[in-house]
């Protein structure tokens, strides 16, 4: 065996197992969240802090029974929550954690990664149309829609960065942003960067939200108007696949923010060395704002989400790619 | 420029709103972990009723003059005594409370001359059947000593 397949298995179970590790304890990070916003203290009995509470929840999972209800499409129905996973999965490839930390250092990375990211949304549409129910069926319809509206903007503001970056490399996004927390696409200082980014970032994060279907945007679950939208038929195993490729969307969101706004791997000070832990310690600091977003706005409106999609973050985001390219053309 | 304005005093106080969470985030903790450490009622928190304790005999107070049970609307209550050789009036027998029909509103003790009922301060009231909850004061009495 030579030395690349080596290297692509020991990625490939890595990924898994982070994807699998991240998506079982961020469950656990969101409830403790959730109770500590409401000042409670969640999780505690099983095992120190609850910290095998999702262990116990994934045992749960898989002893229940798989249930396919009546008049589901059966094929639909079962792929659909893998549908959801494998591309959030898959989007891990080409995540730069280090310097030299990435499965595959693809020139086209970032645009794979969107490309993936709307396949999931089929992932979600599937599944629920298959389940034949209508609440998971509207659901779908609004997760559709509201998907349509974000990717706009979001693409739109990471045109504008990719213009000023010229390159869709992931790694060399990073490496463009190194040399302390001012090289920063988020704070630029320099003439390469239009002055506009900061809205950009707010504009990204806001569609990040959005895509990984996160509150105030979890139009997919809304579990107070539509039952569990389009998880209603979903039991056991299931649901667990869902979940897991809910969360791992999540911290691909998290990852390409910080890869796109924060520097990467790249450490905050000139003097302190660049380490996967300046990227991990970054992508979680946005997970936690994820949920510290989920536990103070309630889910607004679904005409308010599509205007403020239409109405306000497509305007500015039109608006940040002209200036970007002004600004880029004159200086 | 209402457009701008509103979407500025939007944004901001999405950033208020971010501001209170995160203050009450590094807040110490409210609930009371229940199984693990309980709270003691207020003095007006309205329990079953029991039997009050006569601090002179150790016993109970009540001269089985029944009007406990004539009060309760729900006819929870069911009061039985007997003569006794060298006693003067009766002596109870049996105070039986079927709780599963009471509405704790009061009656009982507020009819009782002697003050021989009162409210307690029990809460903790699981139990596997309809039948354990038909309490009998008067043991309950006894238990406590
Ligand atoms: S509190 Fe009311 S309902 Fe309950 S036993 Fe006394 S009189 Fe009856
Ligand atoms: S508890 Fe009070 S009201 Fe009831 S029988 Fe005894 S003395 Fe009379």
């Amino acid at each position: 065996m030579n030395n690349e397949l080596i290297r692509l298995l020991a990625f490939l179970v890595g990924i898994i197992a982070f994807a699998a590790l991240n998506a079982a304890y961020l469950v656990w990070v969101e409830r403790k969240g959730a109770a500590h916003f409401q000042r409670r203290i969640g999780p505690k009995e099983v095992g120190p802090y609850g910290l095998l509470q999702p262990l116990a929840d994934g045992v749960k999972l898989m002893t229940k029974q798989l249930l396919v209800p009546d008049g589901v499409d059966p094929i639909l129905f079962k792929i659909a929550p893998i549908m959801l996973l494998v591309p959030a999965i898959m989007s891990f490839v080409t995540i730069p954690f280090g310097e030299h930390l990435a499965a595959r250092n693809i020139d086209l990375g970032l645009l794979m990664i969107f490309a993936f990211a709307s396949v999931n949304v089929l992932g979600l549409l599937l599944g629920a149309w298959g389940s034949a129910n209508k609440y998971a069926v509207i659901a779908a319809a609004r997760v559709i829609s509201q998907n349509i509206a974000y990717e706009i903007p979001m693409l739109l503001t990471t045109i504008a960065l990719i213009m000023a970056t010229s390159t869709m490399n992931l790694n060399e996004i990073v490496s463009q942003q190194g040399g302390g927390i001012w090289n920063w696409n988020l704070i630029r200082l320099t003439w390469s960067a239009s002055p506009l980014t900061p809205i950009a970032f707010l504009i990204f994060f806001t569609t990040m939200l959005a895509e990984t279907n996160r509150a105030p945007f979890d139009m997919a679950e809304a579990e107070s108007e539509l039952v569990a939208g389009a998880f209603t038929e979903y039991s056991g195993m299931g649901f667990g696949v869902f979940f897991m490729g809910e969360y791992a969307n999540i911290v691909i969101g998290a990852a390409l923010t910080t890869i796109l706004f924060l520097g990467g791997w790249q450490s905050p000070l000139p003097f302190l060395p660049n380490s996967v832990i300046w990227f991990l310690i970054k992508m979680y600091a946005i997970i936690f704002t994820v949920v510290w977003i989920r536990w103070t706005y309630p889910r607004t409106q679904f005409y308010n989400l599509l205007n403020l999609s239409w109405k306000i973050l497509i305007p500015f985001s039109l608006a940040n790619l002209i200036v970007t390219a002004g600004w880029l053309k004159v200086f | 420029m209402a457009y701008f304005n509103e979407i500025f005093t939007g944004t901001k106080s999405l950033f208020v709103g971010l501001g209170i969470t995160i203050k009450e985030f590094f807040k110490p903790v409210v609930t009371v972990q229940y199984p693990h450490e309980t709270i003691t009622m207020s003095a007006r928190f309205r329990g079953h009723i029991e039997l009050t304790r006569d601090l002179d005999t150790g016993g109970n107070k009540c001269i089985v003059c029944g009007m406990c049970q004539k009060a309760c609307p729900s006819g929870c209550i069911t009061v039985e005594g007997e003569k006794r050789e060298g006693v003067k009036g009766k002596v109870l027998t049996v105070y039986r409370l079927d709780f599963t029909k009471c509405s704790l509103c009061g009656m009982c003790v507020e009819s009782c001359k002697p003050s021989a009922i009162d409210f307690s301060k029990d809460y903790n009231l699981a139990g596997p059947s309809r039948e354990a909850y038909v309490f009998d004061l008067l043991k309950r009495l006894e238990e406590q000593r």
